[in-house]
């Protein structure tokens, strides 16, 4: 079975993954930027952090065939420093020729606050100025009802911003259909405590359907399963649904999402 | 651009109690056994387990949606934006302060 890991954060993980990835059948991974467990304490540290995105991951990945890609940004759980994420964004440029980067990402909101909400905005204008894909993602448990309704309002209020060209992450059963509703596309993360499981997820799709929506592990370096949606896989199987739905869900919809940037060539 | 909703599914409600019954038994049982030892434990209740009693209800009798009902429970329903992010982390239910 082939399928595609559209968010992973793999710096955080060991190369043993890489190879149960592949063995598992993924044909490639897309890595967004995010937050290291602390915070970083200059933009020289982002400008690295890129570096590792960008030269290092991808031929760690490229040891077991795999494709790697990846978002930059500065992580909404470090926006409430406006000065630095302003003195990360202007570094960003610099990278996006890069022959693995997608687009902007992941960028969003953490506690809903004044100053994440000034440096997404940040980010959705980079994004514009520069054509850019983008990957967002929405608040934990509490907040995130909130957070993906500021986020849309921002959103839908640039009219830059095309929905097609933008994925907003980690929906659950109550924020779902406000993103699908309003044209973007969706994805579901299949992450321990805090995000969905396979079941839930499998439910979704059922609720709403396979388009504009897809799933992912966003393994880091918490607790968390880089095969975890080779496994939702396996349950949609037992669940009865037929392999072409499978491939649409794990495969296709990925790739036809990121295949809108011309990097994006896995074959 | 509405997505209406399919409420598809390939299995029989007696398939999905075959597939998914026991686990649904167990995480049950877990709850229950959480609420014995919050209430045997001394001091107060917080807002965390305000908002736990009151997701359980949504459990009850023939509503629908009840995963969605069940988050909107613990869901910070305002809408303007914080002054100031006091934390990092989650915690998993709203307090009902805004900073």
């Amino acid at each position: 079975m082939r399928y595609i890991e559209p968010h992973a954060h793999m710096v955080s993980r060991v190369t043993d993954d890489y190879e149960r990835m592949a063995l598992a059948g993924c044909e490639a991974v897309c890595e967004p930027a995010f937050w290291a467990g602390f915070d970083r304490s200059s933009a020289a540290g982002f400008y690295d952090y890129f570096r590792q995105l960008t030269e290092h991951e991808p031929k760690r990945a490229a040891k077991f065939g795999l494709k790697h890609f990846c978002w930059l940004c500065l992580n909404p759980k470090e926006a409430e420093d406006v000065k630095l994420a302003s003195d990360v964004i202007a570094l960003i440029p610099e990278f996006l020729d890069g022959a693995n980067i997608l687009g902007i990402g992941e960028i969003g909101l953490n506690k809903n606050s004044r100053n994440e909400l000034k440096v997404f905005e940040m980010h959705v204008d980079l994004a514009a100025r520069y054509d850019q894909l983008i990957l967002i993602h929405t608040p934990h448990l509490e907040d995130k009802l909130k957070g993906t309704r500021l986020i849309l309002d921002l959103l839908k209020g640039d009219r830059r911003i095309r929905p097609e060209r933008v994925i907003i992450d980690h929906v659950e059963e109550h924020t779902v259909e406000l993103v699908l509703n309003s044209g973007f596309w969706a994805g579901m993360t299949l992450y321990p405590e805090t995000k969905c499981s396979p079941a839930r997820a499998i439910d979704m799709l059922e609720t709403y359907g396979q388009e504009r929506i897809w799933l992912n592990s966003a393994c880091d370096w918490g607790v968390s399963d880089p095969l975890a949606v080779p496994k939702t896989a396996v349950e949609m199987k037992k669940r009865g649904h037929q392999g072409t739905t499978i491939d649409k869900v794990v495969y296709q919809n990925p790739k036809k999402f990121l295949g809108q940037c011309p990097k994006f060539n896995i074959g | 651009m509405n997505r209406g909703r399919l409420s598809q599914t390939n299995m029989t409600r007696q398939q999905v109690l075959d597939l998914y019954f026991l686990d649904a038994r167990h995480k049950l049982v877990g709850i229950a056994a959480f609420l014995d030892r919050v209430e045997r434990a001394n001091g107060k209740d917080d807002f965390r387990l305000k908002a736990f009693r009151a997701a359980l209800g949504e459990l009850r009798g023939s509503k629908t949606e009840k995963a969605r009902r069940v988050l909107l429970a613990f869901s910070d329903r305002t809408t303007k934006p914080t002054a100031k992010a006091e934390s990092k982390g989650a915690v998993g239910a709203w307090s009902g302060r805004n900073g």
